[in-house]
């Protein structure tokens, strides 16, 4: 198929996709997030049976379907960061300006890592293995950057 | 294994482009459509001909939702019967097997199309694919979720520069042939390895470009194929597997979901050694490291192995994406698809410049979701 149309007299129509919508943070999310809020502490979800604790939280342990809902433990604001990247694009759905680094982070007590902003290095000294902590945010977003970032300990 | 089988009887692709502006992907379908019935003769009489549709597109990079609806009359799927899958057109192949083998209809039209150029940005589609309190907002998108996987890959596997920059090169090499292909420009090692980084270690010549395709194929039953094609491809086997949606669930560089989808995949098709047995692979690789990755996950090499893979000749052993691949450019919500397109054409003899000689059995592969979240897996015999 080839393309030597004419393209004399076409255009573009410009569009925008903007819709104010909802999303209920669940039962589960709202107290994760509202200990975050309201008492700078960071929850996880532990499957007794398997031993591993999740965060962010949800109902069931993945692996052997042990319903863990009600299984709370309280993680570590510390933990290490195991992976990262340094993001150099620009984009409107970017928190930061770029550079900046994007990571996975477990924090002490969690099996599963948090990805998460890190500040406070330089992106060309960053390492993974470094000892990281949570700053939480002056101002509340009701979302995981009610954690504004993490940064070296 | 199926006693009945099932034929890809003819396939079509629109030429990929970084900015079809100019072409509605309403006329990419329709070009498509055309091509597939000046193929086959396919009709749509309600007794012998088309009347079921299965369609693929996405809503955001449509920018309309229920996107099918609004391209019924140019999928041919106005007053008959159509269903869009909501993944990667690849899963569309499968469910197109699905409905025949079931004996609900003996033929199938598989159409699917996307235009990344329309969106301002793709990598902002692929942030609304997060969930709004963990993911999106952090801002991950595909690109940045993959550059963790690259960082963690690259790690395990020992994959450098070097093997990222001759993945690129070979690319633009078969995306020359590839009339349908969309970055066809030759490029050399030092360029790629001088590419700025755009999200580390990926670099802007390590990711597919932006594209705009479109991409259908003609599925018919065993007793009705010979009706539409002399040259018919076989789906020997089709299977999908989808991993954990938090990135921090899994291990990234595990292919956990690809080594599922592709172990029963293969054990539909009578696969028992697929490094014995495949001849050809087209795998999904929107940035460099993906190939060697996935190539893993199929189990052409050993866990960690894929530079080793690269070093010793695998790519060509195995004919891995002659087409270019993704990286050459396809759209992300089709890619796999174009690779189940261009697996059929190598089959039947037609790959023009590109053709592989000798070829029996191959395996084309999607993914979707941050980092490979979901794979698939089709095997195709002559």
């Amino acid at each position: 198929m080839t393309m030597q149309e004419d393209h004399k007299d076409c255009f573009v129509l410009e569009g925008k996709m903007a819709l104010p919508n909802q999303y209920f943070a669940g039962r589960l999310g709202s107290r994760f997030l509202i200990a975050i809020r309201d008492r700078k502490k960071i929850m996880g979800l532990k499957c007794n049976q398997c031993g591993k604790t999740f965060v962010p939280p949800r109902e069931y342990c993945e692996k052997c379907w042990t319903k863990i809902a009600d299984n709370w433990v309280e993680l570590g604001t510390e933990g290490e960061l195991v992976n990262f990247t340094v993001v150099r694009y620009g984009d409107r759905h970017l928190p930061k300006k770029p550079p900046y680094i994007l990571g996975q982070i477990r924090l002490d007590g969690a099996d599963t890592p948090l990805v998460h902003i890190v500040e406070g290095i330089d992106p060309r000294e960053v390492e993974s293995g470094i000892r990281v902590k949570a700053v939480f945010a002056a101002k509340t977003t009701n979302t995981i950057m009610d954690i504004d970032h993490f940064e070296p300990v | 294994m199926a006693t009945k089988r099932v034929a890809i009887c003819a396939v079509a692709q629109h030429k990929n482009g970084s900015d079809l502006w100019h072409k509605r992907f309403q006329g990419m379908l329709l070009d498509v459509l055309e091509e597939l019935q000046a193929q086959t003769g396919f009709t749509f009489d309600e007794e012998t001909g088309v009347n079921t549709i299965v369609s693929c597109s996405d809503d955001f990079f449509d920018a309309r939702t229920i996107s099918d609806n609004g391209v019924a009359d140019v999928l041919g799927a106005q007053y008959r019967g159509e269903e869009k899958i909501a993944q990667e057109g690849l899963n569309a192949v499968g469910y197109a097997q699905a409905v025949i083998l079931s004996g609900y209809a003996d033929l199938v039209l598989v159409m699917g199309h996307c235009k990344e150029s329309q969106s301002e940005s793709r990598r902002m589609i692929a942030n609304m694919g997060f969930d709004p309190f963990y993911g999106r907002a952090v801002g991950l998108d595909n690109l940045n979720a993959a550059a963790l996987q690259a960082r963690a890959y690259m790690k395990k596997a020992g994959l450098t520069e070097e093997h990222l920059a001759g993945i690129v090169v070979r690319t633009r090499q078969f995306a020359a042939r590839n009339p349908y292909a969309n970055a066809r420009e030759i490029v050399e090692a030092g360029k790629v390895i001088a590419s700025p980084q755009l999200c580390d270690p990926i670099r802007q010549l390590h990711a597919y470009p932006v594209s705009d395709g479109a991409v259908g194929m003609l599925l018919a039953s065993e007793e009705r194929a010979a009706e539409f094609t002399d040259r018919p491809v076989w789906i020997a086997g089709f299977a999908n597997c989808m991993d954990s949606y938090f990135l921090g669930d899994r291990d990234l560089t595990a292919n956990f979901a690809l080594k599922q989808a592709a172990g029963r995949a293969y054990r539909k098709a009578g696969i028992a050694d697929p490094r014995k047995e495949i001849d050809l692979v087209e795998v999904m690789d929107a940035y460099a490291y993906q190939q060697p990755l996935w190539i893993e996950g199929l189990g052409l090499c050993g866990d960690g192995e894929g530079a080793r893979f690269l070093d010793q000749g695998g790519q060509e052993k195995y004919r891995v994406n002659l087409s270019g691949g993704m990286l050459a450019g396809n759209p992300v919500i089709i890619a796999g698809l174009y690779r189940a397109a261009e697996a059929a054409l190598q089959l039947r003899g037609e790959a023009g410049e590109r053709q592989a000689p000798d070829l029996k059995r191959a395996v084309a592969h999607s993914t979707t979701g941050a980092a490979g979240q979901f794979h698939s897996v089709l095997i195709l015999e002559r």
